[in-house]
């Protein structure tokens, strides 16, 4: 079989998305008569999601160990809460309201990772029990009402950009441009680099060929991005966290130990803990991060809306899940990666956005997002399926 | 006799070829079985039995295969298992087919209901299986649930169920696989006493001796063709030809020789205790002591439920049973291996008697599954250097002779020998001193256990030790240099290479078990 062939198949999954991804965004380009590129858009849209998908990184980490975490949203509006109760009533500093809001959802999650790991309580309801106590401790502490305003600062970290906004050459933020320009130079010497280390070992490699051709794809698609950030205000500062958390986390699970200790345990972890991988230990650390995740993106959903009101983040745990499935993670555990994630959450985000601009009622939206779903999950299985006959 | 000649045979396949994607899985298959007889089939894993099986059963449906079945007679055209069923024809996995929550009269007509438009009738259920139990020979309360009744006596429901569909011919795949003699022993029995009723019999077996003891004839299929049929109507079958046939070389030694050069003691275990880790009260491991030195292969012997494997799971970080005493020394230290990765640290390694649920990663590629226990070595501080792993995995699996389409490859994909040597390769890379090995030769065919028989071989010209776990006494006899014997979580026995044989292996747990109930 040619190498193209093989490597398309070998990752169907994952490019089969990307591609659907495309498809979509270049199908509502048309049927919205081309709204959907518009430069506000596309700004649009990733600040819309930045939080659902900061969620769904997060939640990636807990599907891969065969758990599950319904309790974000309520985490979420949790933690908005609590700063927001901190910061407007008792006049504290930004930096360290958000500071103890992060250190409140770490706590959340040791708590529920406490009784995951250690007690052996199913997660599905621990974290159903944490969603009501969360909501209820919101609830409560808001009174039912809504908690407002912040300061600029604290709402710059979900609707404001990278400075220099004015600093343009002709309409276009040169910030933005420069950034997309040093991004790709650094990802294709990262890339070369990479063929390069596997050359050394004497690693199978593509031919040099379809490497260039994918460094000029991705490249491409980075500068048409950052050129539609340049084209509005430059670049939003969550992009750049979102775009951090993203390398991070891919990095986590991909080349370091901990990582390795996660996709062992969620594949199967009586032979991880045989082998030395500290089970227990493993799962409670990835509800301590799924805590401190939440408490990101409620700080971000807070800031994005100016107040925190207590039904914020409802149904967002649910969002984050969707995006882990499309984007290729098992149910079962023990599968799933960062970008497939990603590549998930915006297809649902696209489709939201997308369906938006073209007047499609919230009503249908709905039942047209969860065909998706069950399509893609659909798709997965026949691929796999497929590829184990073989 | 009416119908003559004919009706001698029972079925018929002729000519079966089956091809999965472009790989021949059977090449012009031929199988006569004849009425009345136990047929064993044999040959190495993946040459072609289950496959033959399926077709026969239905599981593959007329139409995938090319081929004819001829059965009572009449050719056969079977869709699905649900054909095949209604013929007389059952299949018993080796994997046993029953829900553990169920009782087992629930599960002796699964499928198959006692019922009176669709209301089940208790009564029939019970006391029909009830006479089934009876007759398969099993004392138990058909109510009593199928979890809380050994697999012995599991594979005894599984024939009574096959029986209640009225079953004239019967595939059984490893029934014994997962027993200890006294249990295989009976279900071969058992299968002599169906005979005598006119149940046919087809018996897919790794296990020569059985097959000699019940068999009348013997096909052996090797690379999904035939390669002969042997009689054995007179027991006499030859076994080493059998053997001959199924590897296609002559073995001329099923245990490969070493020289043995024996060292000071490096491990020694005093007086270890454990207890269940449910039934706190119970104790497992009774006041063990054993010691094992350089370059020596220690075996242990005993009887299923012995305690074998519970003890070494226990001193391999604790990982079975509750409130462990005792000590455990390592070159005349003593070493506390309270967590796994303590262990592995104090050079103690434990592969496991089962790979599927304790030993691999099955979703995850052989290099991860290798490189799984000694991250830290191909790493530098938390981050793995993914060349360092690379270049480790494959050389393990060369070293190990892994057969796989590279170090990408999926472990799920391959085959029950190479899987077990891509665990071995998991703990060989973790650079052992103590290599404890848990039935490493179980479920895997003839070649596959020569190698591993050869790579204990070069581990101890290596100057490690090794702690050998089997069931299978020629395999304890052939590789130790020393046995200690279990019977009931306790030591019954030590005995050196020249004391060692079965004869003396039983009576130290007859002695044992006759010592403790007086």
């Amino acid at each position: 079989m040619s190498v193209i062939g093989r490597l398309f198949k070998n990752n169907i999954r994952q490019y089969g998305m990307v591609i659907a991804l495309a498809f979509i965004m270049g199908l509502f380009q048309i049927t919205t008569e081309g709204i959907m590129f518009k430069p506000m858009n596309v700004t649009n849209l990733v600040l819309q999601n930045s939080y659902v998908l900061i969620l769904a990184i997060g939640m990636l980490l807990i599907i891969i160990t065969g758990g599950i975490d319904l309790s974000v949203g309520s985490v979420a509006a949790f933690v908005g809460a609590v700063s927001a109760v901190l910061m407007v009533d008792h006049n504290m500093s930004v930096m360290n309201a958000m500071l103890i809001g992060i250190l409140i959802g770490a706590l959340v999650g040791a708590f529920h990772g406490y009784f995951i790991a250690f007690l052996r309580i199913p997660a599905f309801i621990v974290t159903l029990a944490g969603m009501l106590i969360f909501r209820g401790f919101t609830m409560a502490m808001l009174q039912g009402q809504t908690k407002a305003p912040f300061a600029k600062s604290f709402q710059a970290l979900a609707a404001g950009y990278l400075p220099f906004m004015d600093l343009r050459w002709g309409s276009l933020n040169v910030i933005a441009l420069a950034a997309g320009v040093l991004v790709s130079i650094i990802l294709a010497a990262v890339m070369l680099h990479s063929r390069r280390t596997k050359r050394k070992y004497h690693f199978e490699v593509v031919p040099l060929w379809l490497d260039i051709a994918k460094i000029a794809v991705i490249m491409a698609a980075i500068n048409l991005l950052t050129y539609e950030f340049a084209g509005y205000n430059g670049l939003p500062i969550i992009l750049v966290i979102l775009v951090a958390l993203i390398l991070i986390y891919t990095f986590v699970t991909e080349r370091t130990i901990a990582g390795r200790h996660i996709y062992a345990l969620g594949g199967n972890e009586k032979a991880a803990r045989l082998s030395g991988v500290k089970t227990d230990m493993v799962k409670f650390w990835v509800y301590v991060n799924m805590g401190v995740l939440s408490a990101i993106a409620g700080l971000i959903v807070a800031g994005r809306l100016n107040a925190a009101t207590p039904k914020a983040g409802t149904g967002f745990e649910l969002d984050a899940i969707g995006a882990c499935f499309i984007g290729g993670a098992s149910t079962s555990g023990g599968i799933g990666t960062v970008i497939g994630t990603i590549v998930g959450g915006f297809v649902m985000a696209v489709l939201n956005n997308g369906m938006s601009i073209m007047g499609v009622s919230v009503d249908w939206q709905q039942s047209i997002k969860g065909f998706v779903l069950l399509g893609a999950v659909c798709f997965d299985f026949y691929t796999k399926s497929r590829s184990q006959s073989k | 006799m009416e119908g003559g000649g004919k009706l001698d045979t029972i079925l018929e396949m002729r000519n079966i070829t089956k091809t999965f994607t472009g790989v021949k899985a059977l090449d012009g298959v031929s199988l006569k079985v004849s009425r009345d007889e136990i047929h064993a089939l044999v040959g190495e894993n993946g040459a072609g039995k289950s496959t033959l099986m399926k077709i026969l059963s239905g599981v593959y449906p007329h139409g995938d295969y090319s081929g004819s079945v001829d059965y009572e007679g009449s050719e056969c055209a079977f869709k699905s298992i649900l054909d095949s069923e209604k013929l007389g024809i059952v299949i018993i996995h080796q994997e046993l087919a029953l829900i553990p929550y169920l009782s087992i009269a629930e599960n002796i007509f699964l499928g198959n209901e006692r019922a009176k438009g669709g209301v089940i009738d208790w009564h029939r259920t019970v006391s029909m299986a009830g006479e089934l139990l009876a007759k398969v020979g099993l004392d138990e309360n058909p109510n009593s649930l199928i979890m809380n009744i050994g697999v012995g006596k599991q594979q005894l429901v599984e024939i009574a169920k096959a029986l209640a569909k009225k079953v004239k011919l019967l595939i059984l795949d490893e029934p014994t696989a997962a027993l200890n003699d006294e249990e295989s022993s009976k279900l071969l029995d058992l299968l002599l006493e169906l005979k005598k009723q006119g149940v046919t019999s087809i018996l897919i077996s790794h296990k020569l001796n059985e097959i000699a003891r019940v068999s009348d004839s013997v096909t052996i299929i090797r690379d999904g063709k035939v390669i002969e049929t042997l009689d054995n109507a007179t027991r006499k079958v030859d076994q080493d030809r059998i053997v001959k046939s199924m590897v296609g070389r002559e073995i001329v030694d099923r245990f490969p020789k070493r020289d043995s050069h024996i060292g000071e003691v490096i491990l020694k275990v005093e007086d270890w205790t454990v207890y269940h880790p449910l039934y706190e009260d119970r104790k497992v491991i009774n006041g063990v002591s054993l010691n094992v030195r350089r370059g020596e292969v220690v075996g242990l012997a005993g009887l299923m439920g012995a305690g074998r494997t519970e003890l070494a799971m226990s001193i391999f970080g604790r990982s079975y049973g509750k409130r462990h005493s005792g000590r455990v020394f390592k070159d005349g230290k003593e070493i506390q291996l309270h967590s796994v990765t303590a262990s592995i640290d104090n050079g103690i390694a434990y592969l496991t008697e089962d790979r599927k649920n304790y030993g691999l990663v099955l979703i995850e590629d052989v290099r991860s599954n290798i490189s799984l226990a000694s991250l830290p070595k191909v790493s530098a501080g938390q981050v793995i250097n993914q060349g360092k792993e690379n270049q480790a995995a494959t050389a393990m699996q060369q070293q190990m002779r892994i057969r796989c389409t590279g170090i990408d490859q999926i472990v799920e994909s391959l085959s029950g020998g190479n899987q077990q040597k891509v665990v071995l390769s998991k703990w060989i890379l973790s650079e052992p001193d103590i290599l404890i090995l848990d039935e490493p030769t179980r479920g895997i065919d003839v070649g596959a256990k020569y190698e591993i028989y050869t790579i204990i071989n070069r581990l101890i010209s290596e100057g490690k030790s090794i702690i050998l776990i089997s069931s299978e006494m020629p395999e304890l006899l052939g590789m130790c240099d020393r046995i200690y014997v279990m019977t009931e979580g306790e030591i019954s026995g030590e005995l050196d290479r020249e004391h060692a044989t079965q004869e003396n292996i039983m009576h130290c747990i007859m002695n044992h078990q006759r010592g403790t109930k007086e």
